[in-house]
């Protein structure tokens, strides 16, 4: 009998783990290390279709079950995201379940004074813990729904944000809910809406395979994209010609194998990128087929300032901080035109020589260019300015549509794109990129929902977004906060506000704050209520990467002692808040959640897959309008084009390992679309069933932007203004944040890894050693950073695994004890709301 | 206990098994037990360490602590765990100056130390069977000089490179910082400090020379 490649592996699958797991696996699951057996210890095993815990790259994994253990964990060569690849976080998915210190009873906080420490919380029983949350928010909600909120996650599975945006937008009308991924992704989304009205990279993982020139602008992919850097590498190692440029304000490890490192001046990245704008207009070295058959162009509004105030938002500044107006392109070169490499290069610091060349690529027709941005462009004062100035670049010199050509936001977390983005989990959202201050896409929602028309009319305004959400809370504006998959106390900017640490923003301690949480962490500490939550493969969810692929991870086994499924907690907290509402004369909560739980029965309707399948079937009648005649309607009267976003049937995701959207039925198969807007057979990855029905064939690149007003995506002028602080003489360091390879996030997984833990057990402060020599400072000392903001203590590596230019500095966030976000800004992107964690001042001592 | 504490204790205990087992310590090979900086070869350090327990005293991060073997010349004397804490090369070498009897020589740089030279086990490695790890390469106190990374081609694989961690013996320290963060413990650590220079480099040719695969399938 021929072995297939999936058998193979799954039967190798248990002596990987051995191997991987240090024997502590096997040992769980009764086995021996090493010494063959390896198929008798396979007997009664199972093996599911999984997705990795982490990253936003979203790899498939195959989990193996045996007497209800978890043997092993490897890399799934049927999904196409990774083919089989894993980084050494992944490696471990199997311990981040049972660390000691999982959560597994409720727990309540009795007296409030005890917040902030390690103590006060003590078990409780699931019906105390569900009837004080649902009671507080009810209380809450029936007194003045503004002062309720929820923060989600890019880590919460599509379904489980689905459910939850329709309790807190249909159930509770309201728009108080916003995701981290407002910290992570908001800038590229803002970015992608502006450009091309459709929130999406239109490229794929695949164009790895195919560029000719890479550019990382702000992106350390070696160690915050594992397995993407692999693939990015490998492209380089099979052709020469491969090229790398490493745009950063540090050296990183992204640095040490790039072809050549252009380190910025913090900030200057728009300088840059409007001079190769510049050049490649007033030297005619843009592509005019491009430009005449898809561009129109604009100007945007300028000297927009910086949300220093809590009233940013809401002051004229603010209100005009998005204006666009449509211009000529005259009018675009000639506001290009100050920015010449000479100008950009005295802004920057990079050679006029370097820029020249770089801009050259962008000029070569015939060059294949994919530029990947992550944080450095995202999490920026002018985060969304720049997420235009990278699609402007690609969209002026052509560099779309052939495989390897495109401009790829890489996301940050594994369901960024799936949950928070699509599902839109945000406070001015609707699922499928529709937004609530749109009449249109309120009737769109309320036909699904079966809410009668007008139902949604009071959530018409926008809710509070993440950073006003806290700033409020701080000030004693929030009675009711409920948070899942997050851990804000540690990831938050200026904790020194939100925790109340200045004294003075003491709202903390008056919030009542309910947690799902898999393990203690800092925003436990103040916690009201924590309620323990089943994690990753405990129960069914789905991720959708970055590439736009949307994976399940299967149920593999139980949560531990009494933690529960989300859903569950949702629908326990949603079913006692909703008690006695109704919706259209009919009670409120099956209205909205009886498809899926039944309420006299007090249980779900049927078990994960089949809950997880039907919730998704509503929600794939937002890309298939088809399959509800209402909805349908409104579709075709206002052309709204949702199936531009098509999802298939469950099953067809567990079939194929994954699928990346539009999914498109052609001749009876399902099947994905790569390459979007891109003409060509729908089998080999392009769009044509979307172009047949929408678009236009024949056009430059044989692209069509069908989902983009007028098929005509913006050009928008975006000048450079600088940081929203500049190092002085007080503060004379700026300090950049961000994520090392071996933790995830805050470590609340990680870090309960014994193994991961070890890889990297403190946060270190890397700094130039002509810095730390003229401070004093040698390699281990600990030294006190201070800003403006707030103050901690971290020790010194001069190491060089990250390599700060001369003032600046760099530290990771992973580690609780060194909480580096005492001292970071909250100052955002007025446009995308996004915060700045790259670019706070701070002075530094020998502690 | 602070370290320093810890370091007169042990050395003090440490000294009375000494001299309770003075007689029978001829036969016994040491030179394989790693040593503090500055240490030349066995010979040398054993007829100038007198075990004072000054260096372990010394050490900021508790990394040098009194060989505990029963018997032996060596009992007493100064060595590393590198599990627990691997030396940290740190920029004054504190213990060498400690040293009343220069078992410990000067040296010019904290680059100069040579305790010993990283063997990777490339069987055990992850990152040589074809996963993104590494973190012996990141967490080296030389990166990118001590520890490369050799980019080659996944085998059976396409799209992705294995990033293969390198020592480079004429620039590794042997801190162990590498061995103290290797995640594979089962059936041992994937790197190990090898004090015999000699030995090695027979032991990284020996390696080099294995074909490990790194294919997914």
């Amino acid at each position: 009998m021929e072995l297939s490649r999936r058998d193979f592996v799954k039967a190798t699958a248990v002596s990987a783990a051995m191997a991987a797991a240090g024997g502590s696996l096997a040992a769980m699951a009764g086995c021996t290390t090493g010494g063959g057996g390896d198929s008798a210890d396979l007997e009664g095993a199972v093996t599911y279709t999984s997705v990795c815990r982490y990253c936003g790259c979203g790899c498939g994994v195959l989990v193996t079950v045996k007497d209800g253990q978890l043997i092993s964990v490897v890399g799934d060569p049927d999904n196409e995201s990774n083919r089989g690849l894993n980084c050494v976080k992944g490696y471990y998915l199997a311990n981040a379940l049972t660390g000691e210190k999982r959560l597994t009873k409720p727990l309540i906080r009795d007296d409030k004074g005890t917040k902030g420490t390690d103590t006060g919380l003590r078990e409780a029983e699931w019906e105390e813990a569900l009837d004080l949350v649902a009671s507080k928010l009810r209380e809450t909600w029936k007194a003045d729904k503004s002062r309720l909120a929820f923060w989600g996650s890019g880590q919460q599975p599509i379904t489980e944000g689905y459910l939850t945006a329709k309790f807190w937008k249909a159930g509770l009308l309201s728009n108080n809910i916003d995701p981290n991924a407002r910290m992570c992704m908001a800038s590229a989304v803002v970015g992608f809406m502006n450009v091309f009205q459709t929130d999406e990279p239109a490229g794929c993982y695949e164009d790895l395979d195919n560029a000719d020139v890479f550019i990382t602008w702000g992106a350390n992919m070696a160690e915050a994209h594992p397995m993407l850097y692999s693939r990015l590498t490998a492209h380089k190692l099979t052709d020469e010609n491969v090229r790398h440029y490493d745009l950063t304000t540090l050296k990183t490890r992204t640095s040490a194998s790039a072809d050549k490192v252009l380190v910025f001046r913090p900030g200057s990245d728009l300088a840059i990128a409007n001079a190769i704008a510049n050049y490649l207009v007033s030297n005619d070295l843009y592509d005019h087929q491009f430009v005449e058959d898809h561009l129109q162009f604009k100007m945007g509004a300028e000297n927009i300032g910086n949300a220093y105030e809590d009233t940013y938002d809401k002051s004229e500044q603010g209100q005009a901080s998005g204006n666009v107006e449509p211009c000529t392109f005259e009018d675009y070169a000639a506001r290009l035109s100050e920015y010449t490499f000479e100008y950009a290069s005295e802004l920057s610091g990079v050679s006029v020589e370097d820029l020249q060349e770089l801009a050259q690529v962008f000029a070569d027709p015939n060059l294949r260019v994919m530029s990947l941005w992550t944080m450095g462009v995202n999490q920026h004062n002018r985060g969304t300015w720049m997420n235009h100035c990278i699609h402007n670049l690609h969209l002026i010199s052509g560099k779309y549509g052939k495989p390897g050509s495109t401009a790829f936001s890489l996301t940050g977390q594994p369901s960024a794109c799936g949950t928070a983005r699509e599902v839109g989990t945000f406070c001015h959202r609707l699922p499928a990129d529709l937004v609530v201050n749109n009449d249109v896409h309120r009737r769109y929602t309320e036909a699904i929902w079966d809410l009668p028309e007008g139902y949604l009319d009071p959530i018409s305004a926008p809710g509070f977004h993440t950073i006003k959400l806290f700033r409020e809370m701080s000030k004693g504006n929030i009675d009711f906060l409920w948070s899942a998959h997050n851990n804000w106390a540690q990831s938050l900017p200026n904790l020194t506000r939100f925790l109340g640490e200045d004294g003075e923003h003491l709202g903390i301690f008056d919030t009542f704050i309910a947690v799902n949480e898999v393990y203690p962490t800092k925003t436990t500490k103040y916690a009201d209520v924590v309620f323990p939550a089943a994690m990753w493969v405990e129960r069914e969810g789905q991720f959708g990467n970055a590439e736009r692929r949307t994976s399940v991870f299967e149920k593999a086994l139980n949560p531990p002692g009494e933690a529960k499924w989300d859903v569950w907690i949702l629908l326990q907290i949603a079913k006692r808040v909703l008690e006695g509402e109704t919706i259209d004369g009919k009670d409120a909560f099956d209205h909205l959640f009886g498809f899926v739980y039944d309420k006299q029965a007090d249980d779900f309707i049927g078990n994960d897959r089949e809950v997880n399948r039907a919730i998704w079937e509503e929600y794939r009648i937002f890309s298939n309008p088809e399959m509800k005649p209402a909805a349908a309607k409104i579709n075709t009267d206002n052309n709204m084009h949702m199936e531009a976003k098509q999802l298939a049937p469950y099953d067809e995701y567990l079939t194929h390992h994954g699928m990346t959207w539009p999914v498109r039925e052609k001749d009876g198969q399902w099947m994905s679309t790569k390459w979007r807007f891109v003409n060509g057979k729908q089998e080999d990855g392009y769009d044509e069933v979307g172009i047949a029905q929408y678009g236009t064939a024949g056009l430059a690149n044989d692209m069509s932007w069908y989902k983009t007003a007028g098929g005509r995506p913006s050009v928008v002028f975006r000048p450079y203004e600088p940081p929203a602080q500049e190092p002085d003489a007080e503060f004379p360091f700026w300090f950049c944040t961000g994520r090392l390879l071996e933790h995830w996030h805050t470590g609340t997984m990680t870090r309960n890894v014994a193994e991961l833990n070890r890889a990297l057990p403190e946060a270190l402060l890397n700094m130039h050693p002509e810095d730390a020599a003229e401070l004093g400072l040698v390699d281990g000392d600990m030294a006190r950073v201070t800003s403006p903001h707030g103050t901690f203590e971290i020790k010194i590596s001069l190491s060089g695994r990250t390599e700060p230019p001369r003032g600046l500095v760099f530290a990771p966030f992973f580690a609780e004890e060194t909480l580096i976000n005492l001292a970071v800004q909250d100052y955002y992107c007025p446009l995308s709301k996004e915060t700045d964690y790259k670019k706070t001042c701070v002075r530094i001592a020998k502690a | 206990m602070s370290a320093s504490v810890f370091g007169k204790v042990v050395a003090g205990v440490a000294g009375a098994a000494v001299a309770a087992q003075a007689a029978s310590v001829a036969l016994v090979d040491t030179s394989d037990i790693l040593r503090p900086p500055g240490a030349l070869d066995e010979a040398d350090f054993l007829s100038r360490c007198i075990k004072c327990g000054r260096c372990i005293e010394a050490c900021p991060y508790g990394a040098l602590i009194a060989d505990s073997s029963p018997t032996g010349p060596g009992t007493g004397a100064p060595t590393l765990s590198l599990r627990d804490q691997a030396c940290r090369m740190c920029q004054d070498m504190p213990c060498i100056p400690a040293c009343p009897t220069e078992a410990l020589h000067p040296l010019d740089s904290r680059e100069d130390i040579r305790m010993g030279t990283a063997v990777i086990k490339r069987e055990l490695c992850i990152a040589v069977t074809g996963m993104r790890c590494e973190v012996c390469y990141r967490a080296c106190p030389l990166i990118d000089r001590a520890i490369t990374i050799d980019f080659h081609m996944r085998e059976n694989d396409a799209i992705h490179s294995v990033f293969e961690p390198i020592v480079d013996p004429e620039v590794c320290t042997g801190c162990g910082l590498c061995v103290q963060r290797c995640v594979i413990s089962t059936p041992e650590v994937a790197v190990e400090i090898v004090r015999d220079r000699e030995k090695a480099l027979a032991m990284i040719e020996e390696e080099q020379a294995k074909m490990v695969s790194s294919s997914p399938f």
